[in-house]
């Protein structure tokens, strides 16, 4: 059971995970920052490996992915960071990306790595189901990486079944369809979404993402599934002061409220 | 068809559908229909119906008779350049909104680097009356000021991509993004044989009408359906796979597909994709892009913004691979003096982009009796400025 398994089993309501872009704002911060944030009691992290062309990242996540980029920040670079990193973070972490990075690497060598240092899992938004099962899904299961899948409002029924008999830790709710930085916008259409999925029972547990900034739409996100990940919001709070380091704490409770 | 899609929609080890699950809908909605439509009896009248009174096909076949004398072959030009709204991007456009007409689509985006595509979509949707924006890089904007007014005048929208290097590429992230935040009423105009399954398979079909004219047009002028050599510019390379596509199982026929060298191949400023290039995911598809070591794309260079695009098409990428096309390069300076040596010899200024293709002809060896087509895919209109400034006029 690997550290996400591990998560839910234990607590399956109120998740707050926090989304920050490898090398943003300091190329040496990605450590500190997850460090950090653990500490403040985040349940789980995503570091994202950041590329100079995010399709479904908005221009918040795009912004911070070129400066990461702009001062060296590299996948070789990003492993060697987190090569001491569960000398000083417990939490799971996954690493959010796009596929090209990760298919330069090497995918058995890229999976091989995240588990030698202590990933549990990846999301990579533009590598879809079909590309997943019939070209990466052992390799990912040989290091126990878990593939983290995104479902959003126009995903059918019969495909959040199959997203959910391929999962093994959780399921990445999107609030909207939308690329990142945008707003949770809870209509009753949404909200009719969030139910219908609820009331399938999926065995995976299930967490929404995007759009999620304050206190207020993380706890909405909360009434519909197991937790909340927050992106854009951190990312542009680190971007905001010099300091960021000690106003992290007073941005977690502020969402955590 | 040996060197065709399959039913994942992969030629070979290239192409599939990399896409966000936030795409998946449209790009699934179109993988179902886009067959049925193309084969619908319907559609088919109406788009030959276009083709033929509103962009003025079929295009002649041209055998350029000073342009043989000197190479020494029998060198026919397949006038795409000579098409409403002056290049071959008006197939794909017209095809591409008929399709997206009857999906109910209300809305049409599109990317653009040098403005054909773009000019291209903007038309056929004042045509239609259908709500049209175009991205394109802001400095792309700034080169091609003409094809800007233009779409502006046909009613759309130009929406300047601002991220990233400000070209072709960004104004392709920032078409998806509008895709992504746009899902159900918008349809997605991409320009080239690129993007995500069904795209390259689709886009390739409609640009096949010159290929499919040119054997005809080849018949009736020589009596042999087939030419010894077909050449024709690649930057994703739509007028390439259009020029190629009836000729692909008939392995007797050289494929020569040019790419733009820029400033040099190996000069850090150029666009020569399969020198520069390896395997790699690019706007949806398994294909040969440029790209760093740890996987960003590099920006690619070359003096026509329509070839500075550093991935091909998926196709393009298993025909090389497979070797049944040669993929070849032409620096700016090649391709501006081929363009000023098909204007004084035959009377015809091309794009910079096809003049790419002329200018390999230099560089070729020729039976007397080869029979060589090679795709002018767009005039020259649009780069007089890079010509005037080249040639100081």
């Amino acid at each position: 059971m690997n550290r996400l398994n591990q998560l839910f089993a234990k607590k399956n309501k109120d998740l707050l995970s926090i989304y920050f872009t490898a090398g943003y704002p300091d190329l040496n911060c990605t450590v500190d920052i997850a460090e950090t944030l653990e500490r403040n009691g985040v349940d789980f992290l995503e570091i994202g490996f950041p590329y100079s062309d995010p399709v479904a990242d908005g221009p918040t996540i795009q912004e911070s992915s070129q400066k990461a980029l702009d001062s060296g920040m590299t996948l070789k670079l990003l492993f060697e960071q987190l090569k001491d990193l569960r000398k000083r973070v417990s939490i799971p972490i996954l690493l959010m990306g796009y596929v090209n990075p990760m298919v330069q690497y090497g995918v058995e060598r890229f999976c091989q790595t995240a588990a030698e240092v202590g990933v549990d899992g990846v999301i990579v938004p533009d590598l879809p189901m079909y590309e997943y099962e019939s070209m990466y899904k052992p390799v990912f299961e040989k290091y126990g990486l878990s593939n983290i899948f995104l479902v959003t409002p126009q995903t059918s029924a019969e495909r959040i079944r199959k997203i959910d008999s391929l999962s093994n830790s959780f399921i990445y709710l999107l609030s909207s369809s939308s690329i990142t930085g945008g707003s949770l916008n809870v209509s009753d259409s949404i909200e009719g979404y969030y139910q219908r999925v609820k009331a399938m029972e999926l065995k995976n547990p299930i967490v929404i993402g995007f759009g999620i900034n304050s206190n207020k739409t993380y706890s909405k996100a909360c009434e519909y599934a197991n937790g909340a990940i927050v992106g854009s919001a951190f990312v542009k709070y680190l971007g905001s002061r010099e300091d960021y380091m000690a106003g992290i704490p007073e941005f977690i409770q502020n969402i955590k409220g | 068809m040996r060197y065709g899609v399959n039913e994942q929609g992969y030629y070979g080890d290239f192409g599939g559908a990399y896409i966000p699950e936030m795409l998946y809908p449209n790009v699934e909605e179109l993988r179902q229909q886009y067959l049925n439509i193309l084969n619908d009896e319907g559609f088919k009248a109406e788009f030959n119906r276009l083709l033929k009174d509103y962009v003025g096909r079929p295009s002649p076949l041209y055998y350029a008779k000073r342009y043989s004398e000197k190479y020494g072959a029998n060198i026919f030009l397949k006038r795409e350049d000579l098409n409403h709204t002056g290049s071959h991007k008006i197939n794909n456009a017209i095809g591409q909104i008929l399709l997206a007409e009857r999906l109910g689509k209300k809305r049409i985006i599109a990317e653009t680097g040098a403005g054909q595509h773009g000019v291209a979509t903007a038309t056929v949707c004042a045509l239609k009356g259908i709500e049209c924006v175009v991205y394109m890089g802001e400095i792309d904007i700034q080169r091609q000021a003409p094809n800007v007014a233009r779409m502006k005048m046909l009613g759309a929208k130009v929406v300047p991509a601002t991220s990233g290097s400000k070209t072709l590429k960004d104004a392709t992230n920032e078409a998806m993004r509008d895709w992504i935040n746009n899902p159900v009423d918008t349809h997605y105009i991409i320009g080239s044989v690129v993007g995500p399954y069904p795209y390259p398979e689709m886009v390739a079909r409609f640009q096949s009408i010159i290929s499919e004219e040119t054997k005809n047009q080849l018949l009736e002028q020589t009596g042999k359906e087939l030419p010894d050599y077909v050449l024709a510019c690649v930057g994703g390379g739509s007028n390439a796979m259009g020029m190629f596509y009836h000729f692909l199982d008939d392995e007797a026929v050289k494929l020569i597909a040019v790419e733009a060298a820029g400033k040099g191949v190996d000069s850090g400023h150029s666009a020569a994709t399969t020198s520069l290039g390896k395997e790699g995911v690019l706007h949806g598809s398994r294909t040969i892009l440029m790209q760093t070591e740890d996987g960003q794309v590099v920006e690619p260079y070359s003096i026509s913004a329509g070839l500075d695009y550093p991935g091909i098409g998926p196709q393009h990428a298993h025909l090389y691979k497979a070797k049944r096309a040669q993929y070849v390069s032409i620096t700016d300076d090649e391709a501006l003096q081929a363009g000023l040596l098909l204007s004084q010899t035959e009377g015809i200024i091309p794009a910079i982009e096809s003049a790419h293709a002329f200018a390999y002809l230099e560089k070729m060896q020729f039976k007397k009796d080869d029979n060589v087509v090679i795709c002018l895919s767009g005039r020259g209109d649009k780069d007089l400025d890079t010509y005037i400034k080249y040639f100081k006029y």
